[in-house]
Parts: structure tokens; sequence; C-alpha cells
């Protein structure tokens, strides 16, 4: 078991992707995910430092986590410390929106930020060693665990593909049923429109003796 | 109990994929930390927007581009790092006016399927189950990559047809209205041919 205890590396030193962000700006990030999903992210934050010429890490930058799910509903939103980890499950399948930005009150963008960030969705974010420890399983057992989980996995998007697949025939539906409405509404509208005219003129011109 | 670990001391190996917007005129920026000799896979595809086309460069750390290439719609590219250090990857809609690109990004750090080997004793009978857990694992990784580009080319056509839909209603709409107020301004205006108003004595 004590080979399962490797301790996996600290989030600071493992290869971790990092953009630049001005502090004022706000930066998103979507995940399409099927239902019942849980999603992970690990995020640090380090302020540019125009003295070092470099980032450091400054324990008073708070990041704020909005997450919002596909119906546009706030399903998370917290303001953690310049590093931290948030966590949420998905409950209805699409497209959910990430977005992070600092809490710093400055009027216009002043300094730059350096966010080291890490999504992982599905069997991707869980801890297999802290589950391997809580349920005390050998490592085939782990192995078997994670298995079980992709395939779990990979049966929720095939479900979740089903359901789009249906909003996209609906909705190829509904451009059909439109073009065919609006064609026949246009040309009655058309034809009504030219029928008044007439009618008007008509009234129009014989008030006048001209016909 | 040491074969474990020694197969979960194995190098890292991370994968990070991120669907982000780009706005129009925008440059957007991503770095890694990575060390000499590590294999890398950086794959990107464009969801929605404009021409579904996207700039990338890759950079090494000493600047050097390694991959460049404009108005792309999808590509992979498979690099060994010679050196250690940031390497940048940029996308670029400079080029655009007005259409905001929702682009797909895939950076995957390590050799996955070595991740999972380990040294192989034909006479443990363990082992033997273990090379099936891992070539199925190996195997559902696969599947589940091409769930990935299967549900980002449906989602490509799919906001297409949601566009398409609306748009059919906004402009049905307006060109109903433009039929009609064409119509009453036409009968307004032959009125005013023929309204008497006082002329001016020539």
């Amino acid at each position: 078991m004590r080979g399962l205890a490797v301790l996996l590396a600290v989030f600071s030193t493992s290869s971790a992707l990092y953009f630049h962000i001005a502090e004022t700006e706000r930066k998103c990030f979507i995940e399409e995910i099927p239902d019942e999903t849980m999603v992970t992210g690990n995020y640090k934050v380090q302020l540019y430092d125009p003295n070092t010429k470099g980032y450091g890490d400054y324990p008073n930058i708070g990041m704020h986590v909005e997450v919002k799910d596909p119906e546009e509903k706030v399903i998370l939103s917290k303001l953690y410390t310049s590093e931290g980890k948030f966590t949420f499950t998905s409950h209805t399948p699409g497209e959910h929106v990430i977005c992070l930005y600092s809490n710093s009150t400055a009027w216009f963008s002043g300094a730059q930020l350096r966010v080291h960030l890490d999504i992982q969705a599905g069997e991707h974010a869980q801890d297999y060693q802290q589950i391997a420890a809580k349920d005390k399983l050998n490592e085939l057992q782990l192995r078997i665990r994670q298995l079980l989980d992709q395939v779990d996995q990979i049966t929720k998007e095939q479900n979740y593909q089903r359901y789009r697949e249906e909003r996209f025939r609906a909705t190829s539906e509904s451009t059909n049923q439109r073009v065919l409405w609006w064609s026949i509404g246009q040309t009655l509208v058309l034809l009504l429109t030219g029928a008044w005219q007439m009618r008007h003129l008509k009234g129009f011109f014989e008030a006048k003796k001209l016909v | 109990m040491w074969l474990a670990s020694v197969a979960l001391l194995v190098a890292t190996a991370s994968a990070i994929e991120l669907t982000f917007e780009l706005p129009d005129n925008a440059n957007q920026c991503f770095y890694e930390d990575i060390e000499a000799g590590v294999q890398n896979v950086l794959e990107f595809q464009v969801v929605t927007g404009g021409q579904y086309d996207v700039d990338m460069t890759l950079e090494d750390p000493h600047g050097k581009v390694l991959y460049k290439d404009t108005k792309k719609q999808y590509d992979s590219y498979t690099w060994k790092a010679e050196t250690p250090g940031a390497y940048k990857a940029c996308f670029s809609n400079e080029f655009s006016t007005f259409s905001h690109k929702i682009v797909y990004m895939d950076w995957q750090v390590g050799d996955h399927q070595n991740k999972q080997q380990h040294v192989p004793d034909a006479s443990h009978p363990m082992n033997v189950l273990e090379s099936s857990a891992v070539a199925i694992g190996n195997h559902l990784r696969v599947v589940d990559d091409y769930q990935t580009h299967h549900r980002l080319r449906e989602a490509t056509g799919r906001k297409r047809a949601e566009q398409l839909n609306e748009r059919v209603l906004l402009w049905s709409l307006g060109q109903t209205a433009v039929i009609v107020l064409m119509g009453v301004a036409q009968v307004l205006i032959l009125r005013s041919f023929f309204s008497d108003k006082p002329r001016r004595p020539y």
C-alpha cells in the first residue's frame, strides 16, 4: 500500500498551464459536459513585480470563481485566495462557463497577473490516491475502479450526445417549419397590402372625382 | 509492492483541455513549463465563429518558432521538447474585425501510453490482469478522445443550425414589416401628388 502513497506533486511544482490576464480582466472557459459530472479546477495566481521583472506570490490577491450552468444560472460564485481549488458537479447537461477574475478594485487594467490553471472533468477530476486510501484498494482494484469510472463517463457522454442530437433535430425541424409558414405568411401579407393599396387609392381617386 | 511504486514514479504526464472565447482582434497565449525530452501534443479546433479559422504559433523557450500557421480550422502538432523551459502557444484572431471565435485546445504533456506501463513479469499472474487493465484503460482513453472530437464537430453544426433558425425568424419579421411600411408609404406618397395644396402663383 505504501507504493500507492506516492506523493502527488504539489500543485505549484506540477506542470500546469498558465496564461496572463490584466488585473481587472475576466477570463472565461467553457466546459461542455454531461450531467452528474464532477469538474475540479486548481489555480494559482501570481502578480507581476516590476522590480524583479518576474512573477511572485502575493497572498492578498483574491480570485473570484463563478460558474454558470447551461441555463445561465450561477451554480458557484466564491472568492478564493491566491491559490485554490474549486469543484462543482453538473446537474444539467450542456455548456458550463467557468469565469475567473481577481477582486481588484482598480478602475483600469493595472498590473498583469499570471494564472496557473488546471481544469479536469469527469474521471480525470477524481483523486485516485485518496480513493485508494479511503476504500483501502490494492493497485489492481484501483485500476478496475478507474476503468469503471472511465466507462461510466463514456456512457454519460453518449447519453448527452443523444440529447444534443435530439436538440439539433428539433432546431432543424423548427427552421423548416418557420421557412414554410413565414413564406406563406409573407406572400399573404404582400397580396393583402396590394389589395388594400388598390382599394384605398380607388376610393381616393373617386373622392377626387378623377375616376 | 515495489513494482507498484516503480509504476507510479514514471514521469508525470498531464493533459489539459480548455475551450475559450477569442474576441476579434485578440491574441491569447498559453504557457507550459516543460522539461527536456518530454513528448508533447497540442491540438486545437475552432468550434464556432466567422469562417472557423484561427492563427496559431508555437514557440520554444528561446523564442524559436516550432509551428506557425494561419487560418486553420483544426490541427494537431506533436513535438519533443528539446530545451527545458516555458513553451508558448498563441492563438490569434487579429485578422478578424467582428467575429469572435470559440476555440478548443488540448495540450498533452508527457506520454500517456507509457504512464501506465511497467516492467512485465510473466511469472506473476497479477501482472497479466494488470496489463489487461492497462490496455483497456488506453483503449477507453481513445474512445474518450473520439467522443470529444465528435462532440466538437456536432457543436459546430448545431450552433450553425440554431443561428440559422434565429435568423430566419428575425429576417422574416423584418421583411414583413418592410412590406407593410412600403405599402403604406407608397399610398401616402401617391396621395401627396394629388393633394390640393395652394399653388404659388407664377
